[in-house]
């Protein structure tokens, strides 16, 4: 039967099992919304913003571990994507974004709304395709699928001219798909494997430090029976948190800049780091030359030029991380013999990191005058569901959810930690609610970024998405400030946001309702009410003012020379 | 670090933007590019892309591996140990007036080079060889008033009965 190339589209996201799709339709893409009004297998979200839209497929998909699908119209459209494309890079997000483009005949024309989004956003993509031929859409949104999802996922974007959305064609799905330049590697080599638990039953000061691939590749359980099994202590990064149970006495909490005491110190005193997905980011790494200074390093990852790219590595395994991981359980039952001796060769290092953990746990100084935003990171935790979903911003509140939320469950944390996104968590709360209508999902921001995709209120009160969305208000860009204050005498160049926004009125101007706390003993209560609402929620505290993100590793130094006290 | 000069022969899909694909990942990461040249091979849809490059032992591996990560990257040979036949070409237009008429063709005929155009103030030459050798004959012929010169920067294969996919 013939049809469309818009209509082929569309079969092609049916057989990929897409479900809802976040778009803004315009001029190239018209084609495409016409045949998507009586498409009813796919629900259509109308952000306010493309930018939101990019982010809430992102969140939909950090949430599912499924592709997130974008929609967006040519030239401004497109370009408006860029940023939620490149956020999605850098965190590995399994991706496809559909940008119209002008007529075939007209392009490189500087035709109306033509822009040359495959050029822009090449560095920022895993791959994209231009389609020039009905015949070829089909093949073309098979291979966006799998290379979006398989390997190191990332986004793929799919430029669609009018004029093809418009010719005529048969739409055959292919079944399989081969592409002979692409052929990621997912088997960890057995040698290897084995290799590294060697090393791991020989080492005395292990640690396990752990990526966001963790929580990509869907490798939670493997990884904390691995930890369990041979009582090895854990930290993570920003984007691995929820791959460990933090709950788990193993767990290090994160590590980093802003990581624990006990995690930078057990990295930095460590004789052998297992990396697992991990890519040793300068968030993490402080300073490299004094970087884990007497470990051997193994390092597991899917993309092997993430291995040897900013740290020596003594054993690289390239695989999936589940596959790696089963393997070495299986390899450590082998040596299960050896485990008791191992255990007891390993525990003046839990003595060692218990003795840091208890020196300078992550703790604040709580105040009966003002609000501390940790303290309302920890009634969250409190009062909202096990297996809520958090999404952040970027700033001081990311940094503090991060520390004092206490993530136990993969997927449960959506945040931009490779771009470091402002604007990102309201528009990627939205695309997990968008998936998990039932959920309890919760955007923590700040003034500053949520001010960035406000316009999203819209979108959720529309749709009925009910997210809770936390505003720790302190009217500062506070992040920014405390570098100020610390390292620019106090030199607040344009970090005040000087005009203080109604955010209750602006709640009930989008038709959601708003709760403000300004007082410690108001919060337990505007948590309950604004948690307890069936819509889409504002709760604002206002915060104390200048309350700073500690420990901190000045950017540049070692990772144990930490900044722990105001 | 010590750094080397690296000869990567590059096998990639004839596909649109895959050019400028690998030119974004080198300016992107800053990389080097010392010369790059590019065509279609004797197999259906593919193009070989040759890029002299150069850096120390770990920015080669990066360059290496990252080159793989392109969907449209099929093979990355990397000549640098000497297992290759190296050749370029090169147009050079030089002065050639009264007594240094005769001191270019001289040059010209020890290189195995043609003259491909003449006229009362010049030669046009065109050499090839291994670059090192084009380099060499440059350097005889700048003091004589190089007016032009277009490299085609090197390209590669390698030695032996095999191919490059055996």
């Amino acid at each position: 039967m013939k049809m469309n190339g818009a209509r082929i589209m569309l079969e092609c996201l049916k057989k990929e099992g897409v479900t809802t799709v976040f778009g803004y339709p315009g001029g190239t893409v018209i084609n495409l919304y016409d045949e998507l009004f009586n498409f009813k297998e796919i629900r259509h979200i109308l952000p306010r913003h493309e930018q939101a839209g990019t982010h809430a497929a992102d969140g939909y998909a950090r949430a599912t571990g499924r592709v997130g699908v974008a929609i967006a119209t040519s030239g401004p459209g497109a370009t408006n994507t860029v940023t939620g494309i490149a956020t999605a890079y850098m965190d590995s997000i399994p991706m496809v974004i559909i940008t119209g483009q002008v007529p075939t005949a007209l392009i490189g024309n500087d035709a109306f709304q033509e822009v040359d989004i495959i050029g822009i956003t090449r560095p920022c993509t895993k791959h994209s395709f231009l389609i020039r031929d009905v015949k070829d859409i089909a093949l073309t949104m098979k291979k966006a699928f799998y290379i979006a999802r398989s390997g190191r996922p990332g986004p793929v974007l799919v430029d669609f001219p009018k004029d093809v959305q418009m010719s005529q064609g048969e739409f055959h799905y292919p079944e399989e798909v081969e592409i002979r330049g692409y052929k990621p590697n997912l088997s960890g080599h057995p040698r290897q494997v084995e290799k590294a638990v060697t090393m791991i039953l020989a080492a005395k000061r292990p640690v396990m430090y752990v990526g966001g691939g963790a929580v990509l590749g869907g490798a939670s359980d493997e990884l904390t029976l691995l930890a369990r099994k041979l009582t090895v202590p854990v930290t993570t990064t920003l984007m691995g948190l929820g791959a460990f149970p933090e709950s788990d006495p193993l767990s290090l909490g994160m590590l980093g800049m802003h990581g624990s005491y006990c995690a930078n110190m057990a990295m930095t005193n460590s004789d052998l780091i297992i990396a697992v997905a991990a890519r040793f980011d300068d968030r993490v790494t402080g300073k490299l030359s004094t970087f884990a200074p007497h470990a051997k390093i193994i390092h597991i990852d899917v993309d092997p030029t993430s291995i040897k790219k900013n740290v020596r590595v003594d054993l690289p395994i390239v695989g999936d991380v589940k596959d790696v991981l089963t393997k070495m359980i299986v390899q450590a039952d082998k040596n299960s013999e050896k485990l008791a001796e191992f255990s007891a060769a390993v525990e003046p290092w839990h003595l060692e990191i218990s003795t840091w953990k208890k020196k300078h746990p992550i703790d604040y100084v709580q105040s009966t005058a003002t609000i501390k935003p940790q303290f309302v990171i920890q009634k969250l935790r409190e009062l909202s569901d096990d297996d809520a979903i958090i999404s952040t911003d970027v700033g001081q509140h990311q940094m503090w959810t991060a520390q004092f939320f206490q993530f136990n469950k993969p997927r449960t944390l959506l945040t931009s930690g490779g771009l470091g996104t402002m604007g990102y968590g309201l528009p990627a709360a939205m695309g997990a609610q968008a998936a998990f209508p039932e959920r309890q999902v919760i955007t923590i921001c700040g003034d500053g970024g949520v001010q960035m995709n406000i316009q999203e209120m819209a979108t959720l009160v529309q749709n009925g998405l009910p997210v809770k969305i936390v505003i720790l208000n302190n009217n500062f860009l506070g992040m920014v400030r405390q570098w100020q204050e610390l390292f620019f005498d106090k030199r607040y160049s344009s970090t005040c946001m000087e005009l203080p926004i109604d955010y209750i009125k602006l709640a009930d101007a989008f038709g959601a309702k708003g709760f403000l706390a300004t007082k410690p003993e108001e919060v337990e209560d505007v948590i309950r009410q604004g948690l307890q609402h069936s819509g889409p929620v504002i709760m604002e505290f206002k915060i104390s003012r200048e309350e700073k993100v500690l420990p901190m590793v000045p950017a540049g130094a070692s990772l144990n020379e930490m900044v722990l006290n105001a | 670090m010590h750094h080397t000069q690296h000869t990567l022969s590059v096998i990639v899909e004839n596909d649109f933007g895959v050019l400028s694909r690998v030119a974004t990942l080198f300016s992107g990461r800053g990389f080097n590019i010392d010369s790059l040249s590019v065509a279609p091979t004797n197999e259906e849809g593919l193009s070989r892309i040759t890029i002299v490059t150069r850096g120390d032992e770990q920015v080669l591996e990066q360059i290496n591996k990252q080159l793989y990560k392109l969907i449209d990257v099929l093979k990355v040979l990397d000549f640098s140990d000497g297992s290759a036949l190296e050749r370029e070409l090169a147009l050079i237009k030089v002065s050639a007036e009264d007594d240094s008429r005769a001191e270019v063709l001289r040059i010209a005929d020890i290189f195995r080079a043609k003259i491909i155009d003449v006229t009362p103030k010049s030669y046009t030459i065109e050499a090839t060889g291994n670059p090192n050798k084009i380099d060499a004959i440059l350097e005889l012929l700048r003091p004589l008033g190089l007016k032009e010169l277009v490299r085609t920067g090197a390209v590669a294969i390698g030695r032996g009965a095999k191919g490059w996919n055996g």
